[in-house]
């Protein structure tokens, strides 16, 4: 049995009755009047009511006669046993209309206001027409208290605000981002962002909540990309899913068909993100309409051979120093088109998927299985990333085929496979409502999973106390009971003391352990060696903190952790997961709502992705590849021979290249030279394929050392599903046509694979789909039929009546003996120490407004402006020795590469560490990274290698970028 | 949560405020006396003066700055030494307070350009700088009109003799009030303000407490007394 739902409190409702307008009805207790009159279908107007918040009552268009001397606002009234409503007596609805007169007189002419001149909804202005107001000239209007334009996105018009205190709500209840207040008082009365800044001053996130909040034309989007946003109704709605991270929130773009755009983006509702978005997808969408999409394919001209880089900043080759190594570097981080294109002619669809077939397949048949390898996408669908594994695998019978999971989560997935046998969450991100106690630890989850870290920040305003254990003081951590500050690293050591004073306050649940898991002996041996105060000299803590946070822990009645990158990328990072896992288990917090283990998925498909078999050791459902009954499974679902072996990870793949293994390659919409540590090695490896095909959007750093590269569809052009960090299986749908020549991603495999010996005639996703499912137990009863506009959560046994299951493991784990395994991790430092060469250690990271290697997110007009440039973050008293300033120009070296880019003096680093977005070509993080992998999940250190950071003095003759030491 | 860093509040502030904090069962009703501490050190309430308080109750930024900007009392720009805060409700208005106004708005400012409202003579913070403000019944109206310095009252003024006032204030000279404590300056008034009164009774007599009642003030009670007018008894007492 599974519980599909967090068991709503089984308390006996009371009722009352009352009448409203002559009509009985009864309610539960604690309904308000407006409600209840709408249970009726009587509407009685308001403006600063919406049922997403709380009610305030302030507008007081919504008063109704409730019999007494003064007149109730039906918003926030209670109903009570026998009262008498009238909702539209004579006196009533002339109050209202007065009151409305009195706000229209100084809002903004109607032919002027913001937002009846774009979507046409504004509230204020349909309560007036329905009054019979058309405009009211004859009473007093002030001064006018201003417009601000400062964001980029969103333009506020204080003379259109009724202050209804509606955005307010958004940003403080809804958001968490606590930006918006009051200031003044009087007729000057304003809505004040923070200290009274200009908008985009001040410390918004640009999630735009406040717009979708605002009735009237206050707070309103600007066009972007040039397309007006106009009214509804002229609009073409498509509902579909966020193209960006793991929350996958459900969206409405927008389209304004004449134009060939979008006008603008809407939350949907949807159990996971409730309406809510945050800025890339609210106002990141633009990059799909970039004139620099590839339309045509390319073929690598002749005189291009033999291959490198092409532009200048890919080029740099640090041990070659040289005397124009500054020539051409240009600030700005895209590809130079002028640059890379004249190495590439166009060519049409056949000559360039003729090339592929007979170039891939040559090299197969000179170097059998071992010389091809493919990365597909955790962008793309589950049916395209299932048809590039299956392509790979019987076309070549080759398992090398991974995907970026190997850079974000694959130390999770190994330490989850091992511990309950599924590399999925165990809950969903919003059953956080129903722990008491949550752990978030290495996430930077207001920056990374923007949607989901809303609700832990309303999970904590209910009551659940948040512990972030981290290095870095990211933006949850303002929102943290307890902010744990550790060293970078020392994860293990941390957690086994939890687990240390847990067992000595004799705070583990024995049934459960004794039930539900095994090798607790091994475990609390191992533990007992870190009492908290060693592990304090180890993390930098004080013992006492680590106490308290065992007490919590081992008190709580639900106890949930939420984990991201900081834990995984370390090449102790499956050691941090076991740790996470058996903290979880031996306190019984795992399988009950609101406990459970949930590694926040990064790309929005990449839990799809991995699902569908993206994976060297798996087939999809990650069933192993080395199985010899899973093998013959597929090799009958297939009708071929597979490959017995595991392929290669990522990062051996390209090790492989170096050592005359892997020869050619397909890259679907991966860019391994910013997204692979230790760029100086991708360089070479990727200058060394003998062929490379990229399928792409964008000419990216990657296509620079492409053969053939093959113009694709962006997410808004194709159908298909993808699924979420919280299991849950969403249908995209298709916006646009793909532009120019460009082709779907999935029939571009298909016509790759008709042309490399096989023979598929797939006609749509959802005929893929089809296929999947049955060899997916996971996805079974799913179809494109049932999935709805909010998809639904997987497993799940009833899709036409239930969202799936949102806890997993009330009663047994994934594992062969159905037991969670716990498994005892010693502490080990991480791989490359600080030195007295290389004193800083260097986290990398993403920001908010970013995406990975910026190919989509530099090409959006909202993100890019918001944060234009690299920035390496320091702590302000490194900074004050070091004589590094704000806004000033720093080089950071590390053994393998060097950067120049501007600083950020930032309390959120702790003294001895600093950070570095891998968004930025220019300053590209990876140059200084370390290819260290985590022996069991393959994955980089990306989080912790020895550099060294000092100011650049002469401002002239050094711009932003990597260069040579 | 990160930790405050500042350089503009030193650990004496930090303990003050923590101090305002613990004489409420609820840190947020510490706001108002805590805005005040700040404005005790810098003179207004400036943005490091929000965040502190904002650190200090965990409120935010936007709601500390809400309150803020809602009281008159909290300055937003820097003021001089003194704050002159002159009565131009109806009463004092019609019994001189408006032209006094506006003869300390031509005499602070320059040529041709009287000073504005919250506006400041000299260097604000600098000695013999002076903030000029009309401000809201003063609840003085029986002396009307009336001005403040410093939240100190000066009754019944008229253009000269508010003139010599600021004169001296400017020459750095303390013109004692009408009544109530002697004068001394914004700041010293604002940590007050913030309920930071000397402890040794002495000091405390001599810098806070004064003879705050006017003879004008008493006149009504002083001719009821003369005239042996009492008022009528109480509802219980004539049961």
């Amino acid at each position: 049995m599974t519980i599909t739902s967090p068991s709503p409190a089984q308390v006996r409702q009371r009722t009352v009755s009352l009448t409203i307008d002559g009509r009985t009805i009864t309610v539960p207790e604690g309904t308000t009047i407006w409600q209840a009159a709408r249970d009726l279908g009587i509407d009685i107007p308001t403006l600063c009511h919406d049922e997403r918040y709380d009610a305030v009552g302030v507008c007081r268009l919504c008063v109704v006669d409730v019999g007494g001397r003064a007149d109730a606002a039906a918003c926030i009234r209670p109903c009570e046993d026998g009262m008498q409503v009238a909702t539209a007596t004579p006196e009533i609805q002339n109050r209202r209309k007065v009151l409305t007169e009195l706000l229209v007189a100084d809002q903004p002419p109607r032919e002027e206001d913001p937002k009846q001149t774009t979507t046409a909804d504004n509230e204020l202005i349909a309560v007036a027409e329905s009054y019979g107001i058309d405009g009211v000239d004859d009473l007093f209007a002030g001064l006018s208290r201003g417009t601000d334009m400062s964001n980029p996105v969103i333009a506020v018009d204080h003379d259109a605000c009724i202050l209804c205190d509606r955005c307010v709500r958004a940003c403080d209840d809804i958001q968490g981002n606590d930006v918006i207040g009051r200031s003044g008082k009087g007729y000057t009365t304003r809505i004040a962002f923070d200290l009274n800044d200009p908008m985009g001053a001040s410390s918004c996130v640009t999630c735009g909540e406040c717009v979708s909040a605002c009735p009237t034309g206050a707070l309103t989007n600007k066009p972007i990309n040039n397309i007006p946003i106009q009214p509804r109704e002229q609009l073409d709605a498509v509902d579909t899913v966020c193209p960006y991270c793991g929350v996958g929130c459900a969206l409405t773009f927008y389209v304004d068909r004449e134009r060939g755009g979008i006008s603008f983006a809407e939350g949907r509702d949807q159990p996971g993100n409730q309406g809510r978005l945050c800025v890339k997808g609210r106002y990141g969408w633009d990059y799909a309409a970039s004139p620099q999409r590839l339309t045509k394919p390319l073929i690598r001209v002749d005189s291009s051979y033999p291959k490198g880089a092409l532009s200048a900043d890919v080029k740099e080759d640090i041990r070659q120093p040289g005397p124009d190594r500054k020539r051409g570097r240009k600030p700005g981080g895209l590809v130079p088109y002028d640059e890379v294109m004249p190495h590439f002619r166009e060519a049409s669809w056949d000559e360039a998927l003729d090339l592929v077939g007979r170039r891939l397949s040559e090299i197969y048949a000179e170097s059998g299985s071992d010389g091809i390898a493919g990365f597909g996408s955790a962008k793309c669908s589950n049916e395209e990333a299932y048809l590039f594994q299956k392509l790979i695998r019987t076309a070549f019978r080759s398992n090398n085929v991974d995907h970026c999971t190997r850079l974000c989560h694959a130390s999770s997935v190994a330490a989850l496979f091992e511990g309950v046998g599924s590399g999925a969450v165990s809950t969903t991100y919003g059953d956080i409502a129903n722990a008491d106690v949550a752990i978030v630890t290495g996430s930077n989850t207001t920056a990374n999973h923007p949607v989901a870290s809303s609700f832990f920040k309303q999970a904590r305003r209910n009551g659940t106390t948040i512990i972030n254990v981290d290095a870095r003081a990211t933006g949850i951590s303002d929102h943290a009971d307890i902010f744990c500050r550790i060293k970078p690293g020392t994860d293990v050591a941390f957690y086994n003391a939890v687990m240390h004073e847990v067992i000595r306050l004799d705070l583990v649940d024995r049934e459960f352990i004794e039930s539900r898991t095994s090798n607790y002996d091994a475990l609390a041996k191992m533990v007992e060696a870190y009492p908290p105060e060693l592990a304090a000299q180890i993390t930098g803590l004080d013992a006492d903190v680590i106490r308290q946070v065992a007490r919590l822990w081992g008190e709580a009645k639900a106890g949930v952790v939420y984990w991201g990158m900081g834990i995984s990328q370390h090449t102790t990072g499956t050691d941090n997961a076991r740790c996470l896992i058996a903290m979880c288990s031996i306190t019984g917090n795992v399988g009950r709502p609101g406990t459970g283990l949930h590694p926040l998925r990064g790309q929005n498909n990449v839990q799809g992705a991995s699902d569908a078999g993206l994976i060297p050791m798996f087939y999809p459902n990650y069933q192993p590849a080395s199985d010899s009954d899973t093998r013959v499974l597929f090799e009958e679902a297939w009708g071929t021979e597979l490959n017995p072996d595991n392929g290669l990870t990522v990062t051996e793949i390209i090790k492989s290249i170096l050592d005359d293994g892997v020869r050619g390659m397909y890259m679907l919409g991966e860019n391994p030279f910013l997204s692979d540590p230790n760029i100086n090695k991708v360089r070479k490896a990727l200058s060394k394929l003998d062929f490379l095909v990229v399928q792409d959007i964008f000419l990216t750093e990657t296509a620079e050392f492409a053969d053939v590269v093959l113009p694709a569809s962006s997410y808004l052009e194709k159908d298909g599903t993808y699924t979420n960090t919280d299991r849950r299986v969403q249908l995209g749908r298709k916006v646009f046509d793909p532009p120019g020549e460009a082709r779907l991603d999935w029939e571009i495999v298909q016509q790759i694979a008709n042309r490399v010996g096989l023979d598929w005639n797939y006609q749509s996703p959802r005929e893929v789909f089809e296929e999947m499912v049955p060899l997916m137990s996971d996805y079974a009863n799913l179809d494109y039929d049932n999935l709805g506009l909010a998809g639904k959560l997987y497993p799940n046994s009833d899709p036409d009546n239930s969202d799936g299951t949102v806890v997993l493991f009330d009663e047994r784990f994934n594992t062969d003996d159905e037991l969670a395994h716990l498994v005892p991790a010693e502490w080990l430092p991480a791989k490359e120490l600080p030195s007295e060469e290389y004193p800083f250690v260097l986290n990398t990271g993403r920001l908010l407004q970013h995406w990975h290697t910026g190919s989509m997110t530099r090409r959006s007009f909202a993100l890019d402006s918001i944060s234009p440039r690299a920035e390496v973050y320091v702590n302000p008293e490194d900074a004050a020795e070091l004589g590094l300033v704000d806004g000033g120009l720093a080089r950071v070296s590390s053994r393998r590469g060097e950067i120049v880019l501007h600083v950020k003096v930032s309390h959120r680093d702790q003294r001895g560490n600093i950070f570095i977005p891998f968004h930025f070509r220019e300053a590209a993080a990876n140059l200084l990274t370390i290819d260290e992998i985590d022996p069991v999940g393959k994955i980089p250190e990306f989080k912790f290698c020895a550099v060294t950071i000092a100011p650049v003095g002469d401002r002239e003759s050094v711009r932003v970028g990597g260069s040579a030491p | 949560m990160t930790e405050v860093q500042d350089s503009v509040f030193d650990a004496d502030i930090h303990a003050k405020a923590k101090e305002i904090i613990s004489r409420y069962p609820q840190s947020r009703s510490a706001l108002l006396p805590m805005l005040h501490l700040v404005q005790s050190v810098q003179g207004h309430v400036s943005q490091e003066g929000i965040a502190f308080c904002g650190k200090h109750l965990d409120l935010t930024d936007a709601e500390v700055s809400a309150v803020a900007t809602f009281y008159t009392m909290y300055k937003r720009k820097p003021c001089g030494e003194h704050l002159l805060s002159v009565c131009t409700n109806t009463l004092c208005a019609a019994m001189g307070g408006d032209a006094i106004y506006r003869k300390l708005q031509e005499h602070l400012g320059a040529e041709g350009k009287p000073l504005g409202h919250e506006a400041t003579a000299g260097t604000p913070g600098e000695p013999g700088s002076i903030t000029l403000e009309h401000a809201e019944c003063l609840a003085a109206c029986d002396l009307a009109p009336v001005l403040q310095v410093n939240y100190e009252f000066y009754d019944n003024q008229t253009e000269q003799s508010a003139v010599e006032l600021v004169d001296a204030l400017q020459r750095g000279e303390k013109p004692a009030p009408t009544r109530g404590a002697p004068l001394t300056d914004l700041k010293s008034a604002e940590l007050q303000l913030a309920g930071f009164f000397p402890e040794d009774a002495e000091r405390f007599a001599a810098d806070v407490d004064g003879p705050s009642a006017a003879t004008e003030t008493l006149r009504g009670a002083a001719l009821a007394q003369e005239r042996g007018w009492v008022a009528p008894p109480m509802r219980e007492e004539n049961a």
